[in-house]
């Protein structure tokens, strides 16, 4: 019986209904990620370990939620000694000693960690091309992206490989490739999820989230993903509701805003038409829409690349070759040790923000932008806190348009990172927003982006979950779409 | 026309928590290298700090103790540079609201009292130590010390000349040892100095330009660089030339300070509000429980000392500044009545002792117990203070309990009267010439027959009884 493109949930069933054993499900997933091999969406496959935690399930079961589900992990989350590379040259040799907490706790929940999967160098990109290991291929189309930071993650689960993948969303890492690849995924509430043994990029924005086929899937992920945790002192310790119970509740009365300072008519009509269906669509489910204001909306693009590269051209000044990674050959002094480490270490992008960050931050400059980035930062929370007066969730394309091919977004950083216009200030402000599939143009899958209220990830998944049940966007798969 | 120098300090005082300021990892002093790191101290990828509440506490009771400001909601700060003992690339400190704010402390300088006003007092995590001459031109990093909690204690630049400045180094070392914030052990580091000098004309009213000296970790060589300085920067203010901003080195063996880099070459350190942790916040009840428990300070033991114990100021002084001669007077005190004579004892003899080992009363081998003993056989005329003298030193050699000292030697004290008078009679019967002398008006021959008569009986006798035998006898 064929596992590709099953959910979580209908593999829970074959598992118990004895359909297929765990070992035969971690072998057929091995057989999956080699037939798609082209993707290049794993940077390193963790097989002998799996079959043996698939064959203890499969002689002593397990009461784990998730017991036996193969899951991707982002190579950005540490993983007990399996090689974590982040995208990068510069970690191409380091075994981690320990594990992430959103790692042991999927672990725990009885997940089966089958590989890491390719990402842009240290999460920094929207197409994934900034990797060290190479472009990942949209599932969708040869030359296109799948979308970055998580772009492995997304074409993993999107090819129907693995149920399941990790993410990190910092500015819509994980969203963006959602969209991009036909996939559900969640970008939770800032501190629902412990950051311990997620290599930084920007420590204020960075949220790790699931992504999967369905939003049902990803309520049973965060189940488990979430935790209180005294190593992360920035993890929030709050009750964690059961994600799934309010799923099938009805949405009637559901007040959504709609954003009247995100343009649409500057994108597509095709990406309009889309979104405007799926207005339709809610309102036949019994939601109203409210337009609200976001005055400070559109600084969002220009605020997140000053706070982001300068907390990431800190968070990466630990890699100098000293300690663990790479390092550079025979360096003569300890300045060149620094300077050649991290120019071979380092890719393009990287490099980028490195120089960004420390200038934003330098003596003379702080003030100017680090500071004032701040500042703006809490005004766009404001925005929303009082838009969250009015309305219960809020709703946007995720991205501009569909994916696009490998390279045309060529040498101008501005245009990539404008692809994360709509999803950057859910991560300014630290609120739970999710990408969810709503249409295809050109054959191509795109994705609807629902923001939701502190810690209200309920709410979104009750509001993505109802929308699934009753349209078939995310059900579409390649392989269907070449038939 | 005359220079008037001024000098600001920033002491580095390293607390006594078990655990570090953002890790489990042991703070412990001298382990082989490396292997009091864990995780967070090695700063590996993916790592977060968690902050150590001990750390905060001990640094409000400085506060405190110095009537400073207390920030009740405090923040972290990342200071950026590179260097191979700073695992992260960055430290983390209290740059914009540090935990403790203005206070002040009183110094005193040829008996005149100061007040120094300080600006500020911070938490930081402490960096590794590079070692440079182990490995044939290279370099080893060993990072047990990273991560160690330090309390920064920046002064105004209100010191005016060597002798102030070491005065409160000194007075900040006896308030942070009473606290129990740290163990105030210079020699292994456990509190340095960066010294801030500049030097203007009596008459200016701005600061001349100033050279930072870079970590100190010795009342003398405080002394010696600051004096270094000042003669430093007037021979170049005299020549006509100016000041460079800069960062200096003490050398210690070549007694002068050489530059380490100027303010062109310096870091821009590209401090921000670290991310990966939240305000501290300490509150209204947990900050009025370390003011209820705050240890008594020099100040009022000194106090104490005078009214309960009626020692004179200068006893009481001496013994209230140094935290383990205080805990040795109540420790002695508690078990024996005479205060009095604990108080002489230990700001005679033993001070002497210490002064001529060069060491601290906490390194020697008299314990509280045993030193109330010997006070007890003192008043009690078991042994004389002389015979006393020489238990003590066996004390210091052996650390031998007094009792046992005075039964194998055989010291206990000749109360017998008329065997002393034996002794005595005996004595002048064999010295007839001296005998003449005394009487004839030579009295400090009386010493002679004292001396005698303690030589005969192995300085066992009463000395009190012998004055008086003689006396009588020689009448």
């Amino acid at each position: 019986m064929s596992i590709q493109y099953k959910s979580i949930k209908e593999l829970k069933n074959m598992l118990n209904d004895k359909d297929i054993s765990h070992t035969e499900l971690v072998q057929e997933t091995f057989l999956n990620i080699k037939n798609n091999s082209a993707l290049n969406a794993f940077i390193t496959l963790n097989e002998e370990e799996s079959l043996k935690k698939a064959d203890n399930l499969d002689n002593t079961p397990s009461s784990g939620s998730l017991a036996g589900i193969p899951i991707a992990q982002k190579d950005l989350f540490c993983t007990k000694d399996l090689k974590t590379t982040c995208g990068s040259n510069m970690l191409s040799n380091f075994i981690p000693p320990y594990s992430a907490t959103v790692i042991e706790n999927l672990e725990n929940a009885g997940c089966i960690s089958v590989g890491k999967t390719n990402m842009d160098e240290f999460a920094m990109g929207s197409s994934n091309e900034t990797s060290f290991y190479g472009n990942v291929q949209n599932p969708w189309g040869e030359n296109l992206v799948p979308g970055g930071s998580s772009g492995g993650s997304a074409a993993a689960v999107a090819a129907g490989i693995v149920p399941a993948a990790s993410g990190t969303d910092t500015g819509g890492s994980i969203r963006q490739p959602a969209s991009l690849c036909g996939i559900s995924g969640l970008k939770p509430t800032y501190g629902r999820i412990s950051r311990w043994g997620m290599i930084a990029f920007a420590s204020s924005l960075d949220q790790a989230g699931p992504m999967a086929r369905t939003a049902e899937d990803c309520a049973l992920l965060l189940n488990e993903m979430c935790s209180h945790d005294e190593k992360d002192t920035t993890s929030i310790n709050e009750v964690i509701p059961d994600f799934t119970e309010n799923l099938n509740s009805s949405i009637q009365g559901l007040k959504i805003g709609l954003v009247k300072e995100f343009d649409l008519s500057k994108l597509d009509n095709d990406v309009v038409q889309v979104f405007e269906e799926s207005k339709k669509h809610y309102e036949s489910l019994g939601a109203e829409f409210i337009e609200i204001s976001l005055p400070n909306i559109s600084l969002s693009v220009p605020t997140y690349y000053v706070v982001a590269p300068a907390e990431c051209s800190s968070n990466l000044s630990r890699f100098d070759g000293v300690k663990f990674g790479k390092r550079c050959d025979n360096p003569k002094d300890l300045e060149e040790l620094y300077i050649k480490t991290r120019s071979e270490g380092f890719g393009d992008e990287v490099k980028r923000r490195i120089l960004i960050g420390s200038y934003v931050l330098s003596a003379g400059f702080y003030d100017a932008y680090y500071k004032k980035a701040q500042q703006v930062r809490r005004l766009i929370k404001n925005d929303f806190d009082s838009a969250f007066k009015s309305v219960d969730i809020i709703m946007s394309p995720t991205t501009r348009g569909a994916a696009f091919e490998a390279g045309s977004k060529g040498d101008d950083p501005i245009q990539m990172y404008l692809e994360d216009l709509f999803t950057i200030p859910a991560n300014l402000a630290g609120l739970p927003a999710m990408s969810i599939p709503n249409g295809m143009i050109d054959n191509k899958p795109i994705g609807l982006q629902l923001i939701g209220n502190f810690l209200d990830e309920s709410r979104l998944l009750q509001a993505a979950h109802n929308f699934q049940i009753s349209t078939d966007w995310h059900l579409k798969t390649p392989s269907s779409n070449k038939s | 026309m005359s220079w008037e120098t001024v000098i600001g300090l920033e002491i580095h005082v390293q607390l006594s928590t078990d655990s570090k300021l953002f890790s489990g990892g042991s703070t412990s002093f001298g382990a082989e290298p490396n292997t009091h790191v864990d995780l967070i101290d090695l700063g590996l990828p993916g790592v977060l700090p968690v902050a150590n509440r001990g750390a905060f506490h001990k640094a409000i009771r400085f506060g405190l103790a110095t009537n400073a400001e207390i920030n009740q909601t405090s923040t972290f700060d990342r200071k950026n540079y590179f260097y191979p003992d700073l695992p992260k690339g960055y430290q983390i400190t209290q740059m914009a609201l540090p935990i403790v704010g203005k206070g002040s402390i009183n110094i005193e300088v040829d008996g005149e009292e100061k007040i120094i006003n300080i600006t500020r007092a911070h938490l930081e995590e402490d960096a590794g130590k590079s070692i440079h001459d182990l490995f044939d031109g290279e370099t080893g990093v060993d990072l047990n010390r990273a991560g160690t909690p330090l309390l920064e204690i920046v002064s105004e630049p209100e010191i005016a000349n060597a002798k102030e400045a070491v005065a409160y180094f000194k007075a900040i070392r006896q308030i942070v040892t009473f606290l129990d914030i740290c163990d105030g052990n210079m020699a292994q580091g456990s509190m340095r100095c960066d010294v801030n000098v500049s030097v203007k004309k009596s008459d200016d009213t701005e600061l001349g330009t100033r050279a930072e000296i870079k970590n100190i970790n010795s009342f003398k060589f405080i002394e010696k660089a600051i004096n270094f300085e000042i003669d430093r920067q007037i021979r170049i203010l005299e020549s006509g030339d100016s000041v460079v901003q800069e960062t200096r080195l003490y050398d210690s063996v070549k007694n002068e300070t050489r530059s380490m880099r100027s303010k062109e070459e310096a870091n821009d350190y590209r401090y921000f509000p670290c991310p990966d942790l939240l305000p501290v916040v300490i509150s209204d009840n947990e900050l009025k429980e370390i003011k209820d428990n705050l240890p008594e300070l020099p100040d009022e033991k000194e106090r104490r000392y005078v009214e309960e114990s009626n020692l004179d100021s200068s006893e009481a002084k001496i013994i209230a500044s140094s935290k383990t001669m205080a805990n040795m007077f109540e420790g002695a005190c508690a078990k024996t009545n005479d205060s009095k004579l604990v108080a002489n004892w230990l700001v005679g003899d033993i001070s002497a002792l210490l002064n001529k080992d060069n060491i601290d009363l906490q390194e020697s081998k008299l314990t509280a117990d045993n030193f109330a003993l010997l006070i007890e056989r003192i008043s009690d005329k078991t042994i004389s203070g002389k015979i006393a003298k020489s238990v003590l030193e066996e004390i210091w050699e052996t650390g031998d309990d007094v009792d046992s000292i005075i039964e194998s030697k055989g010291l206990v004290q000749i109360q017998d009267e008329s065997l002393l008078e034996k002794i005595a009679q005996t004595i002048i019967d064999n010295n007839p010439s001296q005998v003449e002398a005394f009487k004839g008006g030579k009295d400090k021959l009386f010493g002679f027959f004292v001396g005698q008569v303690m030589k005969e009986t192995q300085g066992k006798a009463n000395p009190q009884s012998v004055n008086e035998i003689l006396k009588r006898l020689l009448s």
